[in-house]
């Protein structure tokens, strides 16, 4: 990674506790810069060392746990796998950290992501098979399970949920993870619940509500094109609405 | 008060397989986690998970048998053998119940869970979804808990275990979001509460696997057993100890020092880079203090001749953080790699039904030490630990609230929670007011750079005893810290340096049954005792705490079938 030769970043930093602030306000720090300084090492040496009262979510600072989406100088990224350098490279002089846009927010970066968790559950994101289980594994071909490669690697992190403008608008609908997830079902070789999986997801809290703005697509850190699956759903909705009509 | 019949703490793997097994028992259940279940540190877990299904074409006559000497010669006979046979022995059923459940593993050309080699094992034997086996396991069982139902308190973190009378009868947490602070009472408690990784600088573990669960244990009374062995990984990312799975090495990677050698056939001519993790750990340290690794530190993870095409397929996770975290595509340059700080063998002492000697108090996954990695543990059998001893923790879990202990642990409930309710809220509200002068961030910094520089990959008298004597010196300046922020909303000051007293005591038992231990045994190499001692310290560890620190006492090993040998590979 590039050296930049800097020894402090300006962090500009989102602030706001429901309970006791009538209104957000946003917070400047000078912070020492290092060599592959993240995002995330910043927001704790905030914490560490100048602002204790400072709250934001982590865990695994590699990429995979998905706690840490923010909405970072202007895109939805991971705090803990985004360099400073690579921020500055694009050309900002400093640091802008904001929670995720459109969802409550708990306390500073910390947003409450009830509504995309309730919605997770409610497309039932678990295997249903109508055959008894093998005494072995359930095969799956290569190529068959190449097909839900992409949608397996999400973080549910929320980002997509945060970018989506049929979100912020229509209460109801279900978001464009949820609809992923339920296509990831739908193309498993080995799930049996296609017919009540599209069933719920064909209607207007569903894929229909999806306007393919690919927003979800453009915010995924993991790089899953969420509008595709759920263009694949509508594809799918119609089809099993044709052979029911026949 | 709340009240849960079973009641665990902990959302990885070993929790939440616990709490399914525990509800399919017909029991009531809930899960109590300091993050969201999949942000767990079970999601991390790369290479794969250990069964002997037999599914490669070089592993056709692969037995749990195999399996078992395999992880009883990489623990360095440490193990209690008939823990290991359990573990092994389970583990295809255990792997083909997560099939079954839909995780999705990568598969063999006619559609068979695929399997690649690992290191210290006799066959090609580890499951895996690409290079992100603990994500698809864990996605997985969160949905199996999902589908059941099962509630989770999500960003609670536990701070006393309450026993009485020898007897749990449930935690205090403090509740992140309100700042609360609330007695859970439960039938029985299961901690899967995860490893202690960063009570070590240099550690691939996430943020929040502090160790904070064996704490908690430890000063409720419950002993910690073999607190001494802490495992190295051979390839954590130089620079910020990212894990590089042991996979790249199964896939055919490369170890190179800075001359361009492949430097493991002169430290195990048969296994080269799949030797165990505490020899190709101790190896790369060699090489890099004798001078033949790059400038900093580092010797290279070399899988440019694996081609495109395999890395992209196999090992995608850890192209794209070697990307964003170095800049390195291992496509076309080698990775810079280091040992890091990776997983505690030791935990809170369990028998192989994750039962303690405080009834109604469990305990599975990496918090807990059955004992089935002795010494070192193998790759690939620290996620099939979480899955298997999760389910029988469970199982044994709810088997206690159903008989003896449900009706007899209720009795005197309220009373016990009311007074442990009442020491924690004393003891979390002077963490809440400290305003001395000693800074707790470096209390940490200071607390993990002594643990991997005094105990750490290479170790011996003097520098271990001086380690001690700065784990008590920070044992002293804790009470004198001051926080920063004095909120109870999210208070992340509040909540982290809560924890911080039980990492200084965890590692205080993890640098006395060092220093006591004067042999090398797997993870343990001390370089003032180079020869394992079989007729001394063939016995675990057992630490108790006690006013002075922990009091050691020792327990015989299991053996079953397999004598202890010398070790080589």
């Amino acid at each position: 990674m590039a050296k930049l030769d800097i020894e402090r970043i300006r962090l500009k930093v989102y602030r706001f506790d429901p309970e006791t602030d009538r209104e957000a306000r946003i917070d400047t720090h000078d912070v020492p810069y290092v060599d592959g300084m993240t995002v995330l090492d910043a927001l704790f040496h905030v914490l560490e060392k100048i602002d204790g009262s400072l709250a934001f979510r982590f865990s695994c600072r590699e990429g995979i746990c998905g706690a840490c989406a923010m909405f970072i100088n202007g895109s939805y990224r991971l705090a803990c796998e985004t360099q400073v350098a690579r921020v500055l490279r694009e050309g900002h002089r400093e640091l802008h950290v904001m929670p995720l846009p459109h969802l409550p927010v708990i306390k500073d970066l910390v947003v409450d992501m009830t509504r995309f968790w309730q919605n997770y559950e409610a497309i039932a994101p678990w295997i249903v098979t109508r055959t008894a289980d093998p005494e072995k594994e359930r095969l799956q071909s290569p190529a068959q399970r190449k097909l839900i490669d992409e949608y397996v690697g999400c973080i549910l992190c929320g980002s997509c949920f945060s970018s989506c403008p049929s979100v912020w608008t229509g209460r109801e609908y279900l978001g464009p993870n949820a609809m992923m997830k339920t296509y990831r079902w739908v193309v498993d070789s080995r799930d049996d619940a296609a017919v009540e999986r599209l069933g719920r997801a064909g209607n207007e809290k569903g894929a229909w509500r999806c306007h393919t703005i690919f927003n979800c697509t453009e915010a995924c850190p993991k790089k899953i094109n969420q509008t595709s699956a759920i263009q694949g759903l509508k594809r799918r909705t119609v089809a099993a609405m044709l052979r029911g009509a026949r | 008060m709340i009240y849960h019949e079973v009641l665990v703490v902990g959302g990885g793997l070993a929790g939440l397989r616990a709490a399914i097994e525990a509800h399919d028992a017909g029991c009531e259940v809930a899960v109590l986690s300091r993050v969201h279940p999949v942000r767990s540190h079970s999601v991390a877990a790369q290479g794969g998970i250990n069964a002997a299904l037999g599914n490669h074409e070089k592993a056709q006559d692969d037995s749990p048998e195999r399996h078992a000497f395999d992880t009883i010669k990489g623990s360095d006979y440490l193990a209690d053998q008939d823990a290991v046979e359990i573990l092994t022995s389970e583990a295809p059923v255990c792997i083909y119940e997560m099939e079954h459940w839909g995780c999705p593993f990568s598969r063999t050309a006619d559609g068979r869970i695929a399997q690649r080699p690992f290191g210290g094992a006799g066959y090609p034997r580890t499951c895996y979804a690409a290079d992100k086996t603990g994500h698809a396991l864990l996605h997985t069982m969160y949905e199996q808990t999902l589908k059941r139902r099962i509630r989770v308190y999500e960003e609670w973190q536990v701070v006393s275990l309450a026993v009485e009378d020898g007897r749990c009868y449930g935690v205090v947490a403090l509740d992140l979001r309100t700042g609360a602070l609330e007695a859970v009472g439960a039938g029985a408690v299961i901690f899967a509460t995860g490893g202690g990784g960063r009570i070590y600088g240099n550690s691939t573990n996430n943020i929040i696997n502090t160790g904070s669960g064996m704490a908690v244990a430890y000063m409720a009374g419950v002993p910690l057993k073999d607190m001494e062995f802490i495992q190295f990984h051979p390839t954590s990312l130089f620079g910020n100890n990212v894990l590089m799975t042991e996979g790249a090495r199964g896939e055919g990677g490369y170890l190179r020092n800075a001359l361009g050698e492949r430097f493991m056939e002169k430290y195990a001519p048969q296994a080269m880079e799949l030797a165990p993790r505490d020899i190709t750990a101790r190896a790369i340290q060699t090489e890099i203090n004798e001078g033949r690794g790059f400038p900093g530190g580092y010797v290279h993870l070399d899988l440019t001749h694996l081609g495109a095409e395999r890395i992209m397929e196999r090992l995608p996770a850890i192209r794209d953080i070697a990307i964003n975290f170095t800049g390195v595509d291992p496509i076309y340059e080698p990775i810079p790699i280091q040992p890091g700080q990776h997983y505690f063998m030791g935990g809170i002492d369990t028998d192989s039904t994750g039962a303690t000697e405080v009834a109604g108090f469990y305990a599975a996954g990496e918090c807990a030490c059955v004992s089935v990695h002795g010494a070192n543990r193998l790759g690939g059998n620290s996620l099939l630990e979480t899955i298997v001893f999760g389910r029988i923790a469970g199982r044994h879990a709810a088997g206690y609230v159903k008989g003896e202990g449900g009706e007899a642990a209720r009795s005197g409930l309220a009373k016990v929670m009311a007074r442990v309710l009442g020491e924690t809220e004393k003891k979390v509200l002077r963490v809440l007011e400290a305003d001395g002068p000693e800074d707790p961030a470096d209390l940490r910094d200071e607390l993990r750079e002594t643990m991997f520089r005094t105990v750490g990959l290479f170790r011996d008298e003097k520098t271990m005893t001086a380690g001690l004597e700065k784990v008590h010196e920070l044992r002293e300046r804790y009470p004198r810290m001051g926080l920063r922020h004095r909120g109870r909303r999210y208070n992340l000051d509040w909540a982290r340096n809560l924890e911080l007293e039980g990492m200084i005591l965890v590692a205080e038992a993890i640098a006395a049954g060092a220093l006591a231990r004067r042999e090398s045994r797997g993870s343990h190499f001390r370089t003032d005792a180079r020869e394992r001692d079989d007729e001394s310290f063939l016995k675990h560890t057992i630490a108790r705490l006690t006013g002075d620190g922990p009091r050691l006492e020792y327990r015989p090993v299991t053996i079953t079938r397999w004598e202890p040998k010398a070790r080589t590979y």
